[in-house]
């Protein structure tokens, strides 16, 4: 009981922190929200993926990784290709010259399925490539960093430059990966109605779900030995190695873990909005994943949640009635984040929300639910708008 | 013969993509210089040097149209000035982003990334309220956007030269300042050493800042200069700033000689790619090389040698 | 002579048209009694006295570039139809969203249009990436969509109206004058790496080498952003083409026209054909940089008609006298009265009714700028190709128009 208590949840504080979050998204959201706001909250929570390996990788590793929409785009594109692959059946696209394969192969003259695309016919195989693939590559691009001692700056602008390098050849080779368009039109998942209202809701729970289960297992890793490894590379590579541990080999599994989740994050969308393009794998998305970490908390696993909705409901809600604001506003946040408090929300929360607490304290029981979510209230009222 | 070409032909293309590789090579150098001051020599990884290049861009266009309107016989030359006052313009404006922002973050590399790239959304949308979502084209003077003929079949960009000679000018003066005026050798002190620079009386505040401004001041110049072979729009930075950044760490962050070397060899590399398979496949051939590159010599090309 | 023919015939149906049009004002006079349970029985945002529809475009981000011109002609229209008396005697009432250049955005906001506000139509998004992420959404709720781009055809919805040309509309025509006119034999295709720009060269060079009998040279795409064309400038060169055919977009494109300028090749030694040049466009690039070199639209500002002189006039003077108006702006223009024109067909607002007497294929508008335009049971129009030569001070003098040609959103031949 102790493990679980201390190790899955972090103690008090993170139990408390994790169960009202798992109140917030399972209870509060689905009963408040219609549906079409709460599919935005889900496709929301979808970036809080990328964002929760950004804590362990960046918050706990220092390693940034301006290319977290690689293995976010990675993963969805698994998705997608099973999806399209299902919708592109030989009844669905008989008026094709090539019936039975996805139409954007058709308008690019290819007249049979690629070889890479085949195994994808499988969900089964597809489940296992959306955990396998995006781990594998970053352990490839890991291993050969981490090994040369590639780091900083350098590492951020190196993943970056593969953003780059991935979204050119997917636009490029528009006729393997649908280009620019993306892979669109999905619309059933093993001949069920993706589309429908039941649909929606099962894949906001299960996204959820998933989504709290990543942060307990993220938890785990950081609250054990690895963990204190981590923070101590972070701050003293040079002691950790001289220690006698491989370094290296702990960045590139911090990496691999950082990428599966992302990926995991990237199916989910895939399935939640119905298609994949490649703005979500270039530069502007891997930066903004940075952005939900940093404004959340970037050493904490609960906040970034906190910081990727706070964000997307800000984005949502401000470019319907200041679009010009918008880009402003963004931008003051990102600056004054960075300035003023480098530990996001959850850095706020540690610095003032105990001061209401404790000043509160002959109500403090009674109050530390409610009062422990500052961010609860504004994203109430943003939603009620 | 040689597929329907003669000598002449073959010769004149030859020194025509050769001319076109160099000007490549100017253009990334251009770029790259404020950046390798910025980020080679303070370590701050500005992301929003691509708004000051576009900050110098609209300049140019201000100018050209103040001109245009006031002075029309003032036309052919306004360029040149233009140039010089992008210089200031983007000089002054990273000058106060050095003192609101960048001064309190130099302990954080990484996190002047989250922070610039902030800035870079706030002057983006301050250039579209400014001066609109739209496109603008600054009229330039006929003798730059002509070509030279020095034989029947050769065609010279002059914008491609003098965008060359511009560059030339800008590398040779910030060597001169880094290496041969005391200010350069402040600079470099405070570099490698902080405290001891303040320590023996230099003013590293002041150091920090201006060295900043001059960052911004050439990006300034290249955007500028690229008003004549380029787009000039709210999000013009944006086209400039990931290939700015290989150029830098490609050639070893801290050296200006190995910025050189990497802007000449990423040039001529895309260039002559390009000119044998399709345009969008030698980029991602290039960067492609250059991340496996990096991966096997991750200072670039010239490093400084430290210890690790 | 040949010049004139496609008038004097469009002046014929002019006339023919006048008295229908009177038919569809009396129709308008007493469908202003509907009560508002006939006109919608679908619960639409419908009331006695006014309806809703959506304008959904890019207000930020890359794409605002573009998108600015198509949503401000929307606006127009319907103030104008709203000037008029509106549609079945309701005022439009228009929602505005952003799509943020973002295409996701596109489809979040679609939804919303749908689902929350129930707008009876919606006109808007530029790019294709765009429409293919809103069209399931348009599907699934059977929303109607007006889409205003040129694009690259292989679409076909019941939710959506395609106002501007599919790609064989625009190519085909355009070559056939070229090859005729200048001679051209050998061609250069050029053009940014996506999928509108390599639709549209397979069609081109299907048309070139099967149909004119003349030969591609050389086929280039370069990268989204790019702004280095030294390379490509000099192969161009090397193959000495009669005819450079570009479909480069962007920012890409104001490179692509400087540097090709300094490096000579002007309109004295070469013929260039685009199909990605409108005004708007323009204004980034420098007009003196384009001087001499030819457009293929289906409309251009400087088209001397009376329709036409009537709607610059009115942009201007909603949207400012500096207001350029490119071709997918009078393309976007056209949207809201198409909508009109169905909607009082059909009696209705229920978009299972206007789409019905939408696919009849006789919904015409007489008062369009760039002239008569007829909506096709594709769902596409059938427009005029247009080729404009482009003078220093930005516009364009149209040197030819073809017969009106039929949309073809699936060529057979060309695929």
């Amino acid at each position: 009981m102790s493990f679980v208590y201390n190790k899955l949840m972090g103690g008090k504080e993170g139990l408390t922190g994790f169960i009202l979050l798992a109140l917030l998204v399972l209870v509060v959201f689905p009963l408040c929200l219609d549906l079409f706001r709460l599919n935005l909250v889900g496709k929301y929570l979808t970036y809080a993926f990328p964002a929760i390996s950004l804590v362990l990788l960046w918050g706990y590793g220092g390693i940034l990784s301006l290319g977290q929409g690689i293995f976010f785009g990675l993963g969805g594109y698994g998705m997608a290709m099973f999806l399209k692959l299902e919708a592109s059946s030989p009844e669905n696209t008989a008026i094709q010259s090539t019936p039975g394969i996805p139409d954007f192969m058709d308008w690019n003259q290819l007249t049979e399925l690629p070889w890479f695309w085949e195994p994808f016919g499988s969900f089964a195989f597809t489940i296992a490539a959306i955990l396998i693939i995006p781990a594998a590559f970053a352990y490839i691009i890991g291993a050969a960093m981490f090994k040369r001692r590639v780091g900083g700056v350098y590492f951020a602008i190196i993943t970056q430059v593969i953003a780059v390098i991935l979204t050119i050849l997917i636009v490029g080779q528009q006729g393997y990966t649908g280009g620019i368009n993306g892979i669109t039109d999905l619309r059933t998942l093993n001949g069920w109605d993706m589309t429908s209202d039941y649909a929606k809701y099962l894949f906001y729970l299960i996204n959820c779900a998933l989504l709290l289960g990543v942060i307990v297992l993220s938890r785990f890793i950081l609250t054990s030995k690895f963990g204190s490894l981590l923070l101590a590379i972070r701050d003293k590579e040079d002691r950790v190695r001289f220690s006698g541990y491989d370094v290296s080999n702990f960045k590139i599994f911090v990496f691999c873990f950082a990428a599966l989740i992302s990926a995991i994050g990237g199916a989910m969308f895939t399935l939640q909005v119905g298609f994949m393009s490649p703005s979500f794998v270039g530069i502007v998305p891997s930066i903004e994943m940075v952005i939900f970490a940093a404004v959340g908390g970037r050493m904490s696993l609960i906040g970034v949640v906190y910081g990727t909705l706070l964000i997307n409901f800000g984005k949502t809600a401000f470019s319907e009635s200041f679009p010009e604001l918008w880009l402003f506003l963004m931008g003051g946040l990102f600056i004054s984040v960075v300035m003023f408090f480098p530990n996001g929300l959850a850095g706020l929360w540690q610095d003032y929300g105990h001061h209401i607490t404790d000043r509160f304290k002959f109500i403090t029981r009674l109050f530390k639910r409610k009062e422990s979510l500052p961010l609860d209230d504004t994203a109430k009222s943003e939603l009620a708008n | 013969m040689l597929g329907g070409y003669t000598y002449g032909e073959l010769g004149s293309i030859l020194a025509m993509q050769g001319f076109a590789g160099f000007s490549l090579f100017s253009v990334l150098l251009l770029m790259a210089l404020g950046l390798a001051i910025i980020f080679g020599q303070m370590g701050v990884i500005n992301m929003a040097h691509g708004e000051f290049m576009a900050a110098g861009a609209y300049t140019t266009y201000l100018i050209s149209t103040i001109t245009e309107q006031y002075f029309p016989a003032f036309m052919p030359y306004y360029f040149v000035f233009a140039i010089v006052i992008a210089f200031f313009v983007a000089g002054a404006l990273g000058y106060l982003a050095e003192y609101a922002l960048i001064r309190h973050l130099y302990k954080r590399p990484l996190d002047t990334l989250l922070a610039t790239w902030g800035l870079s959304l706030i002057m983006q949308q301050s250039y579209r309220s400014i001066f609109g979502a739209r496109e603008v084209s600054p009229t330039l003077p006929d003798w730059l956007m002509g070509s030279y003929q020095p034989t029947e079949m050769i065609d010279i960009p002059i914008n491609g030269m003098f965008v060359l000679a511009l560059t030339a000018f800008v590398t040779f003066a910030v060597f001169y300042l880094m290496y041969k005026s005391n200010w350069g050798l402040r600079v470099r002190a405070t570099t490698q050493n902080r405290i001891m620079s303040g320590a023996v009386g230099i003013n590293t505040k002041k150091v920090d800042r201006y060295t900043f401004a001059l960052g911004c001041g050439i990006a300034g110049i290249a955007g500028a200069a690229f008003t004549t072979i380029a787009s000039t729009g709210p999000t013009t930075g944006t086209l400039y700033i990931v290939d700015t950044f290989m150029v830098v760490v490609f050639g070893g962050a801290a050296s200006l000689l190995g910025t050189i070397a990497s802007a000449f060899s990423i040039a001529q590399a895309q260039s002559i790619l390009e000119f044998f398979i399709s345009g969008s496949m030698a980029k991602v051939y290039t960067l492609f090389a250059l991340v496996l590159i990096l991966m096997f010599k991750p200072e670039g090309l010239f490093a400084n040698k430290v210890r690790r | 002579m040949s010049k004139q023919s496609p008038f004097r015939c469009a002046r014929t149906k002019l006339k023919t048209l006048i008295a229908s049009t009177s038919v569809g004002l009396m129709l308008t006079a007493n469908a202003v009694a509907l009560p508002t349970a006939e006109v919608n029985k679908t619960g639409l945002a419908v009331t006695d006295d006014t309806v809703t529809v959506g304008i959904l475009h890019s207000l930020t981000g890359t794409m605002a570039i573009s998108e600015t011109g198509a949503q401000e002609a929307e606006k127009l229209a319907i103030k104008q139809i709203n000037d008029m008396g509106g549609i079945l005697g309701r005022k439009i009432e228009i929602i505005q969203e952003d799509g943020a250049s973002d295409w996701p955005t596109f489809a979040e906001k679609s939804r919303k249009l749908l689902v929350k506000d129930k707008v009876a139509a919606v006109f808007g998004c530029w790019t294709s990436a765009s429409r293919k992420a809103a069209l399931p959404v348009f599907e699934k709720e059977n929303g109607l969509l007006y889409y205003p781009t040129f694009y690259e055809g292989l679409e076909q919805s019941k939710n959506v109206i395609y106002t501007g040309q599919e790609a064989t509309q625009q190519i085909i025509d355009g070559l056939n004058w070229v090859a005729k006119e200048k001679g051209a034999k050998t061609f250069y295709l050029i053009g940014s790496d996506y999928i509108w720009p390599r639709t549209s060269m397979k069609i081109a060079r299907k048309h070139i080498e099967n149909v004119l009998g003349g030969k591609v040279v050389g086929e280039q795409y370069k990268p989204l952003g790019d702004t280095q064309f030294g390379s490509v400038i000099n192969k161009i060169r090397l193959k000495k083409p009669d005819v450079i055919y570009a479909a480069v977009v962007g920012g890409s494109n104001v490179a692509w026209f400087k540097q090709l300028k300094a490096a000579g090749i002007t309109a004295k030694k070469q013929t260039l054909l685009t199909i990605s040049v409108t005004e708007d466009e323009v204004l980034g690039i420098g007009g003196e940089n384009l001087e001499g070199f030819y457009s293929i639209m289906k409309y251009f500002q400087s088209q001397d008609n009376p329709n036409n002189k009537a709607f610059v006039a009115a942009f201007k003077e909603m949207w400012g006298e500096d207001s350029v108006i490119g071709d997918v702006t009078q393309a976007a223009y056209l949207g809201p009265w198409l909508w009109k024109a169905a909607v009082e067909r059909a009696g209705s607002f229920d978009i299972d009714k206007v789409v019905a007497v939408s696919e009849v294929g006789d919904i015409e508008l007489t008062t369009a700028p760039e002239g008569y335009v007829k909506l096709h049971p594709n769902h596409h129009l059938w427009s005029v190709a247009r080729v404009g030569k482009w003078n220093k001070d930005g516009q364009a003098e149209v040197v030819y128009e073809s017969e009106l040609i039929e949309p073809d959103p699936f060529p057979a031949g060309y695929q």
